[in-house]
Formats: structure tokens, sequence, C-alpha cells
């Protein structure tokens, strides 16, 4: 080859072109994306146009305080390298017959997340709904014994145990409320009069996977009756 | 026979070629040398981190007391160890040298590619030991944190640009296809690796935007760095040994444009069913598949270039290590286009088919090719051969057997996890249990793939601190001595 400037811009535009066909024009159709409420009504002053309704919640919401502080601690130990947070379409893989989430799930889903976590793989299950399927304190226990130690309560998993994010003390006086309550007889409990307490970090990594739940629809992704 | 015919990059009878030749190796040998030590030594703690993952994917106790090494951070360290410890070292190391070569002029400003690898290794030491220590990105192929990345996006322009330099002072009209590569690659990785940094780090760009840009990126790395990197290479290298040219120009045009235009649509592709346009899928799909011209293409032209010299190919260490990931581009690749249509992927996505598939391509194909430069750079870097044939010969077999064993486990029972996961009938758990034997298969394809390394890096320190004594040594290291040889074909 010895036309040159043939080759440079060649490189050049090869390059070029794929970044504007799928960079650019993606941030151009999605990057505008806002709240919405659950479905749409006519606006007053063009019926053709579709508005959100004035004072219902907008979704999807943003992840504040405890569970954004999670979120760091899920992506610090590398969660996601083995659990997505993606369900796909009814007719595509078993995401939603396996219960994973009600529907599925969609672009607007993630813009309120500084740092989306779509996943690529399934080691272990999705996790888009974890908090829906394991709600309130029942489900607050079961995934502190979980990271505590999967055997506990999933016998078989290969998840790692993450009990170095929990601290096992002397019992004083009375059991705290934040001691984990294992199951009887079970042989991942502490010895006799010690407890496991969860750090802050458990803490805040387990608020963040309940907060992980699609119970809302949006006007281009409803929740099926 | 025009004068140019003796520039041209296969064997040349020449005295005054090899002398030119010798003169350039000779400038470029101290970088050389100092990013091939670094590749090796990022080789082999990658592999001691890969080891701990692949242990820990099907043992989950194992060293589970140490939170610097739970399965997320260590994967992450093996890769990013592997992808810009190993792979870009070398591929600084070994293209660059061609790349010198080809240009046929001694290299300028050597300091700048030293000083650059130095900065380059040390943002990557800060950057595999940040993601240890806990500040990974988890954004896939991005992982190290944020305080090392503008260190490494600075040395590797540099690098960039190093290399663009030499281009511009070539001597002589023709540009041979390694150098189309090779300075494609070199502007593509840092135009690639900065937009990445910016959108998904520095500035995010809003929602699933992100994983568009981490994918565009991520599947480039491969696609427009270490593919045409050890296709340069390749092509150096076969016509080099067999001293007979490539079999055609023209298919090799066809395969360079075609690669450049469809590989970096490819990567959408790790998205299908994801929750982004479907019209981006679709094209992520059809720019997959289109890749089979280039495949095709590169493969015929490979294959007609060593056609009927099996015999040679066998007996030079180099080019049994090049053939070889030169055979796996042609398989990982179409196995790829594969995985890209929906129904294939609907059962491959997320599962451990995919991880089989990328170890297919960085190591079947790529790294086996990079073996083999680095089997023919450095006896004429140092000026001296490699000590030992039987170690070249472990490493060749270890490597070959272990990439094998990892890659058909991976994909077996990745299609059987696949198949599983789609029939919700089947617990979660049980699918989880029936990986097992597939992932303790890996460990065992780690053990023969360690065993490689090491002979690798034994040779290579044995042949670097003796190189004095080697010297004395005469004719090439071959697997099969030329008197035998000779005696066989009497």
């Amino acid at each position: 080859m010895k036309n040159l400037p043939l080759l440079f811009c060649g490189i050049f535009f090869a390059l070029a072109f794929s970044f504007v066909g799928l960079i650019l024009t993606s941030h151009i159709q999605l990057g505008s994306l806002t709240q919405t409420t659950e479905a749409l009504v006519p606006s007053d002053d063009d019926p053709t146009k579709m508005v959100v309704v004035e004072g219902d919640p907008l979704y999807p919401s943003k992840s504040v305080g405890l569970a954004q502080q999670g979120k760091l601690e899920y992506i610090s130990l590398g969660c996601m390298y083995c659990h997505s947070q993606q369900i796909r379409r009814a007719d595509f893989g078993a995401d939603i017959d396996r219960g994973w989430g009600p529907r599925q799930s969609v672009a607007r889903d993630y813009i309120m997340q500084d740092r989306v976590l779509l996943g690529t793989m399934r080691t272990g299950p999705d996790l888009t709904h974890l908090g829906g399927r394991y709600a309130g304190d029942a489900g607050r226990d079961w995934n502190h014994l979980h990271l505590y130690n999967p055997q506990i309560v999933s016998k078989g998993s290969t998840m790692p145990p993450f009990a170095f994010l929990y601290e096992t003390h002397k019992i004083k006086n009375n059991v705290s409320k934040d001691a984990l309550v294992f199951p009887p007889g079970s042989k991942y409990g502490p010895k006799e009069g010690y407890e496991v307490i969860p750090t802050r970090r458990a803490v805040a990594l387990v608020e963040y996977l309940l907060s992980l739940k699609i119970n809302y629809s949006l006007p281009e992704a409803i929740i099926p009756e | 026979m025009p004068e140019s015919y003796n520039y041209n990059p296969y064997s040349s009878p020449s005295d005054a070629v090899k002398a030119e030749l010798s003169e350039i190796d000779a400038s470029i040998r101290a970088a050389a040398i100092f990013f091939v030590i670094s590749a090796i030594g990022w080789l082999m703690l990658g592999t001691v981190f890969a080891l701990l993952a692949a242990v820990k994917s099907h043992s989950p106790d194992f060293a589970d007391a140490y939170e610097f090494l739970t399965f997320g951070r260590v994967r992450s360290a093996h890769l990013n160890a592997m992808a810009l410890g190993w792979a870009s070292n070398i591929i600084f190391a070994v293209g660059l040298w061609i790349m010198a070569r080809l240009c046929r002029a001694p290299i300028q400003h050597k300091g700048i590619l030293l000083i650059a690898g130095i900065f380059w290794n040390i943002g990557l030491t800060v950057g595999v030991f940040g993601i240890l220590g806990g500040d990974m990105t988890s954004v896939e192929w991005l992982e190290i944190p944020r305080y090392a990345t503008p260190l490494l996006a600075f040395s590797y322009t540099l690098i960039g640009v190093w290399g663009v330099i030499a281009f511009r002072f070539r001597k002589g009209d023709h540009v041979y296809v390694s150098q189309w590569y090779i300075l494609a690659a070199l502007f593509w990785f840092p135009w690639l690796y900065i937009v990445a940094q910016v959108m998904i780090i520095w500035f995010p760009v809003r929602g699933v935007v992100q994983s568009v840009t981490n994918w565009w990126f991520a599947h480039n790395v491969l696609g427009l760095w270490f593919t045409p990197m050890a296709l340069a290479t390749a092509y150096y290298l076969i016509p080099k040994v067999l001293g007979r040219p490539i079999y055609s120009y023209y298919l090799s045009v066809l395969g360079f444009w075609s690669l450049a235009i469809f590989y970096n649509w490819a990567g959408i592709h790790h998205l299908i069913g994801g929750p982004i346009p479907v019209w981006l899928i679709s094209a992520g799909i059809v720019a997959s598949v289109m890749m089979v011209i280039p495949v095709i293409v590169v493969g015929i032209n490979h294959h007609m270039s060593i056609l009927g010299m099996h015999k040679q190919v066998w007996r030079s260490p180099t080019l049994r290590f090049v053939v070889f990931g030169a055979i796996s581009y042609t398989l990982v690749s179409l196995i790829g286009s594969s995985m890209a249509l929906r129904t294939v992927n609907e059962i491959t996505h997320f599962t451990h088919f995919t991880v089989g598939h990328a170890h297919h391509g960085v190591y079947a194909f790529f790294t086996m090719i990079m073996f083999g430069g680095v089997y023919y750079m450095m006896p004429r870097l140092l000026k001296c051969e490699w000590p030992s044939a039987g170690l070249i010969k472990l490493h060749f077999w270890g490597s070959a057997i272990g990439i094998t064993i990892m890659v058909v486990a991976l994909q077996v029972g990745g299609w059987i996890q696949g198949m599983e996961i789609k029939n919700a009938e089947i617990p979660f758990l049980e699918i989880v249990q029936n990986t097992i034997p597939w992932l303790k298969a890996r460990s065992v394809s780690g053990i023969f793939l360690t065993a490689g390394h090491c002979a690798f890096a034994l040779n290579f320190f044995w042949m670097l601190f003796a190189a004095g004594a080697l010297r004395a040594k005469e004719g090439p290291t071959l697997f099969v001595n030329k008197e035998k040889e000779n005696s066989l074909v009497l």
C-alpha cells in the first residue's frame, strides 16, 4: 500500500464511524431520558402529547443514604462479576419465569444511577429485584446470614463468604440487637458466649441489596397484572 | 530485479540488509528487553491471580479470610495484569520492534519509549494494587482506579506518538501489511481508552449509555488492539521464517479494511437482550457476523502462505506458536460470530461459555502468536540462541494442552449451564453445582498453563543472564536438529 493519506483517513474514519454510530447516537437517543410517572395522560394544551401525571411519584427514584454507601461496597468487592442487574424480556431466556423480576428492565430504569452495573455473568442469580424477593426484616436477616457465609442459607453455593465484613464479639450482659441469628445448631455460628455483629460496611451493603427492586411500572414497561 | 525487492520483509540473503536490520535491532534493544521483562513479570503474576480465582470459583472457602483476595477482586487483578501488563507490554516489545524493522531506520528518541514504559508499569502496579485494596471501579476492562489511569493514558499516548514518529521517518516507499495494522492499533487504542475513561469514569454519561460505551471499548481492546498486533506479528513472522512472501497482497488489503470497518461495531453483542435500544443490538449482531469476512480472508491468506511447508512450521519454535495462534484466530472468530446470533446468545450469555471464549481469543490466538514473536525476536536482540529446546517444547505443550482443556471445559460446561438457566424448572443452586466439575477442569488446565509459563520465564532469564556464554552455540534452536532432519529425509 502506498496511498498513505487513504490509509490514515481509513484508520481514522473506521473508528470515528462506530464512535458516532454507537456512542454519540445512543447518547442522543437516551441521554435526555427523565424520570416519569407510572402512566402518562394527554396534555391539556395539546391532546396529542402525553405528559406525566401531576402529583404522582416519579420513577425510577434515586438511591440515597446507606444504600448508596452500600453500592460502593458492592463495587469495591466486585459483586457484579457474578451477578447481573438486568431482566430480559419474557420470551428471551427465563429471567421472568425464574422470578428474578416482574417485568423486563428498560433504559429508563438506570438513568438515576451514577454507575450502571448491568453485569455479564450469572454465576449467581440476577439481583435486579433482590429487594423485592427478600423484603423487610426477614430479607435483611437472610441477606446478612447469606453474606456471612452463603452455606448457612444456600447450601452448595459457590459464592465466597464475606465474613470479613462481620465482627465476632464476646457477649456482654445481653445479646446485642444487631447480632446475627443463626439457625439452631448451625455449625457456622459463633462459639458459646460470642455473637456476630455486622460492620457498618455490611449494614450498608445489605441496605443496598434490599433497595434493588422493580416495584413500579414505566409507561414503556408496565408490570403485567 | 528492483532494488526494493531486497527490503521485502521475508528473509533476505543480502548481507547489506542483514547489517541494516542488525543496526535497527541494536537501536531498540534496551527498550524491547525492558518491555519483555515487564511482560513476563506480569504474565507470572497474572497466572498466580488466575489460579487463585480458578480455585475460588469451585471452592469458595479457599483463602476466604482475606478481603483483598476475594473472587471479584482477584479475577479483576488477573484481567488487568494480563491485558495491560502481559499483553500490552509484549505488544510494546514485539510490535514496536517489528515496526522499527519494517520502517528500516534505527529508532529515534529511544528515551521516550523507556520513560513511557516505566510510567506504564508504575501506573499499572498502582492500579492492580488499587484493585486488590478495594478501589476498583467495577466497570469491565476498566477496573483500574481513577488515580492510576491518567498515568496509563499518558504513557500509552507517548508510545503511540513514538510509533507514528518512527513511521514518519521510515525509509522506502512500500508500506507492508504489518505496518498498517500496527499503525492503526497504536492510533485506535488511546482513543478508545481515553473516550471510555471520560464517558464512564470521569464525566459519566446517563444510564445505559455507559454500558454501550463500556462494551464498545472492551470488545475493541481485543478487536482493535490485541487482534491487529497479533495479525501484524503473524504477517511478519510467517514470511520471515519460511523465506517466501505472503500468498496474496489483495487478500491482505481486504482483510485489513474489513476488520477496520466491522470489528469496532461488534462489541454491542455483549448487551443482547439488555435494556438498550434494539437497533443498537442489531447493528452489533450484523457487524459480528460480517467479521466472518476478515477472518476467512486472513485464514486463507495465512494457510496458503504455509501450504506445503508444514515440516518447517513444526520445526520452528516461532512458527509452531504462530500457526497455533493463527488457526485459533479462525476458530475463535467463527465461534464468536455465531455467539452473536440471538438464538445462540440467549443460551451462552451470562455463562462460563463467554469466559471460555474470551480466553480462546486472548490466549489461544493472541498470546500464542506473541510467544512466537518473542522466540523470534530475542535471539536477534541478544545475538545468542535460546538455551533449551526442551523448555520451549514444555512451554508449547503446556500452553497448547492447557488452553485446549480450558476452552473445551468452559464452553461445554457453559453451554449446559445456559441450557439449564433457560429452564426455570431447574433450581438455581442445582445449576451452580453442575458447573463445579467443569470449573475444576479449568483449575487443572491452569496447572498446564503455569508449567508452560514457568518454562518460558526460565528459558528467557537463562538466556538473558547467560547471553555471553550462549553466543558460542551455533545455529538456531530448533525442535529437531538439522542432521537428524536430513537423515530422515535421506
